[in-house]
């Protein structure tokens, strides 16, 4: 039996393609950085999910509560402005 | 009537092909049975790595060959005697994860300074073939390097584990690069390359990672196990492929 | 007093991820209790720093443990053919097939790591016994045909309950679904095709996909569990939207999906009472055995004792292995 005692896990940070971002993927179990990477390899991108990947500790990720959701994030709620479907252009009119 | 020189590209195809056959025959029997569910992915990666290189040459050898042969001929419808890998690769692993590390470490380090001279032949097929492997294999040293290295300095159990296989599996090294009139006649004609030229950097190579392992490589041994360029194997390779080849052999006439 | 064992019980149960209210009130927990069920009826994915319900979790995890062990142990029949795979193409595939079972196993154990459980724990509770799997994966694999069966029936029946856990509640498990379900469609088939060949083969091919047929059809149709009548968890289950439909629903649906892709490469089912029912639009079918599947769920099966083996010796030869990594990983604090 060996609870507890078992490799950390890493979180898997795919990216599909060159320019893209990372996307998350999944975890690994690994003992240390380097294998986690070739474990992340070999378990996320079976069919070619990726060009690149990053792992990261799992207890390195720091994560906002639940509860902080109003404080975080309902403020954005009316600034609308912030997007550009905010403003009417004139029919016709090239953007930038 | 075909020339000596189709002769000996079909003859050195198989020897590639073959040696990763067994090879992969050996890696796959860890799907369901490794160390950590991790592993299991991983080794299965390296199987398929190797069936791939496998039906590659074994194709390019059916092609020139003609006559109807397929991969499948080559690896179902041969005898003992007619393979012609070389004798670390068909040594049981015993579900000793440490041996299956070394072998594919010692196999892989050949293989990727061979593929990576093949990338230069003349035959188009086989630089074609030469280019796809090499990227694999340098996955396989890495892998295998990497833990190399964590068992060799791991704890005392797996330093002495891993020092055992690799005594054991050392004399197994003389083989790999044995050649004989087939590669002389391949490597005039600039499909072949003398695998004497990187001895030198296969023994820097794989001396790197036992130094970082912490494991004394053994003295160069006075019996190197030889046959795999004959067909004279161990006798472990007729119950490999007994099992490999029972279905094939039992219904002769069945496709599936 | 009725307040004191309240807390006590909390703090026994909740773990530490899951905030701590120590004064909270038998009414403030239905209160809770009742939101959190409302917010699923209206359509709400749960997340693991979510507040849940104690029940919710310990059915999920339980749930999730459960599939995942199953895949797990589900490479053993399969992998028992990797050696004898009959041509080189169907080697790799086959290969390639079970290595996704360890990494939809992968992925389920990483999911059910978030309800607060090590997946190193679930593992020593399949390893001594005390965790269920799949009772399917307790039958043998005697012929390459069974192989084209499993693919077939067992992944297929399988797809059928994952694609609807794809839309369950809890969002790790409804993310690995989908991921899982996009990887298996070619699990299936692979086997169909395994059985097709077969069956346009000779006849001792034939014979062997009639006879792997017969053999697994029975164990399949078992693997959606008892009727709900008789299934103790499906209440629960189902208000919570981790079941979405009744066991008998989806095994019905993969009776009716599954009948006609028999008779296309002529197989015969066997069961003398399937039959279309016009009426209901659904084929009526005859009575599972279900003394059958409670022996094999209750470690009765052909192959129980074998499949425990088997990843126990697995785990106990890679001991040495993962020490060793740990070992290393501490000397060098590598990262």
């Amino acid at each position: 039996m060996e609870s507890n005692h078992q490799w950390p896990t890493w979180e898997v940070f795919t990216q599909k393609k060159q320019g893209a971002p990372h996307e998350h993927a999944g975890s690994v179990h690994a003992p240390d950085g380097e294998i986690a990477l070739l474990n992340a390899r070999d378990v996320y991108s079976r069919r070619q999910e990726g060009v690149n990947i990053w792992v990261v500790p799992s207890d390195a990720i720091i994560a906002s509560s639940p509860e902080d959701a109003g404080a975080f994030f309902d403020p954005a709620n009316d600034k609308m402005y912030r997007s550009p479907n905010f403003f009417k252009t004139a029919d016709g009119l090239k953007q930038i | 009537m075909m020339t000596d020189l189709n002769k000996a590209l079909i003859d050195f195809c198989l020897r590639i092909a073959d040696n990763s056959l067994i090879h992969a025959q050996r890696i796959s029997e860890w799907t369901g049975h490794g160390p950590i569910l991790e592993e299991d992915i991983a080794m299965s990666n390296v199987a398929l790595d190797l069936i791939g290189q496998s039906r590659g040459f074994y194709t390019y050898a059916a092609q020139i060959e003609g006559d109807g042969k397929t991969e499948d001929f080559y690896a179902f419808r041969r005898g003992e005697r007619e393979f012609r890998n070389k004798l670390m690769v068909e040594q049981p692993d015993n579900k000793d994860f440490g041996f299956t590390m070394m072998k594919l470490f010692l196999n892989g380090c050949f293989d990727y300074l061979m593929f990576r001279d093949l990338m230069k032949s003349t035959d188009e097929t086989i630089s074609g073939l030469a280019a796809k492997s090499i990227k694999e294999v340098t996955y396989h040293v890495r892998h295998a390097g990497d833990w190399i290295v964590r068992l060799g300095d791991g704890t005392e159990e797996s330093h002495q584990r891993i020092q055992n296989s690799l005594n054991e599996l050392w004399p197994y090294t003389n083989e790999l690069f044995e050649q004989d009139s087939v590669d002389a006649l391949l490597i005039s004609n600039g499909i072949a390359f003398d695998k004497e030229k990187f001895r030198d950097e296969w023994t820097k190579m794989v001396h790197e990672i036992f130094a970082k392992a912490t494991l004394p490589v053994p003295e160069n041994n006075t019996y190197s196990p030889t046959g795999g360029l004959k067909g004279i194997h161990s006798e472990h390779l007729g119950y490999l492929l007994a099992e490999m080849q029972y279905l094939p052999r039992t219904y002769p006439d069945a496709v599936w | 007093m009725r307040r004191l064992v309240v807390t006590i019980i909390l703090a026994k149960l909740i773990r530490p991820v899951i905030p701590m209210d120590i004064n909270v009130k038998m009414d403030d927990l239905s209160e809770k209790e009742n939101a959190f069920n409302d917010s699923i009826q209206a359509g709400k994915v749960i997340e693991p720093k979510d507040w849940m319900p104690e029940k919710y979790r310990k059915q999920l995890l339980r749930m999730m443990s459960q599939h995942a062990h199953s895949e797990v142990v589900g490479m053993l029949p399969e992998g028992n053919w990797i050696s004898r795979a009959p041509s080189l193409a169907r080697k790799a595939i086959l290969i390639a097939k079970v290595q996704d079972e360890a990494g939809h196993g992968l992925y389920i154990y990483s999911a059910a790591e978030t309800l607060g459980m090590d997946r190193s724990e679930m593992i020593d509770q399949l390893l001594s016994g005390k965790a269920k799997y799949s009772s399917i994966f307790n039958y043998p694999t005697l012929t390459w045909a069974d192989i084209g069966a499993i693919g077939w029936l067992v992944d297929g029946a399988a797809i059928v309950n994952q694609t609807v856990l794809a839309k369950c509640s809890y969002g790790p498990y409804s993310r690995a679904m989908l991921r899982i379900c996009r990887e298996e469609n070619f699990h299936n088939k692979q086997g169909y095709q395994i059985l097709a060949y077969l069956m346009r083969g000779t006849q001792e091919q034939k014979d062997m996909a009639q006879d792997a047929m017969n053999r697994w059809w029975w164990p399949a149709l078992m693997m959606f569990g008892p009727s709900d009548k008789e299934s103790p968890n499906s209440a629960d289950l189902l208000k919570w939207k981790v079941k979405l439909f009744t066991n008998d629903d989806l095994r019905q649906r993969f009776i009716d999906r599954t009948v006609e892709q028999a008779q296309a490469i002529g197989l015969k089912i066997p069961d003398d009472k399937l039959k279309w029912n016009e009426e209901t639009r659904h084929y009526d079918f005859g009575e599972i055995n279900w003394d059958e599947f409670f022996q094999v769920i209750n470690g009765n099966g052909p192959c129980n004792k074998l499949r425990l083996k088997q990843r126990n010796d697995a785990h106990a030869n890679g001991q040495w292995v993962r020490d060793a990594a740990k070992a290393y990983a501490a000397k060098k604090k590598v990262n």
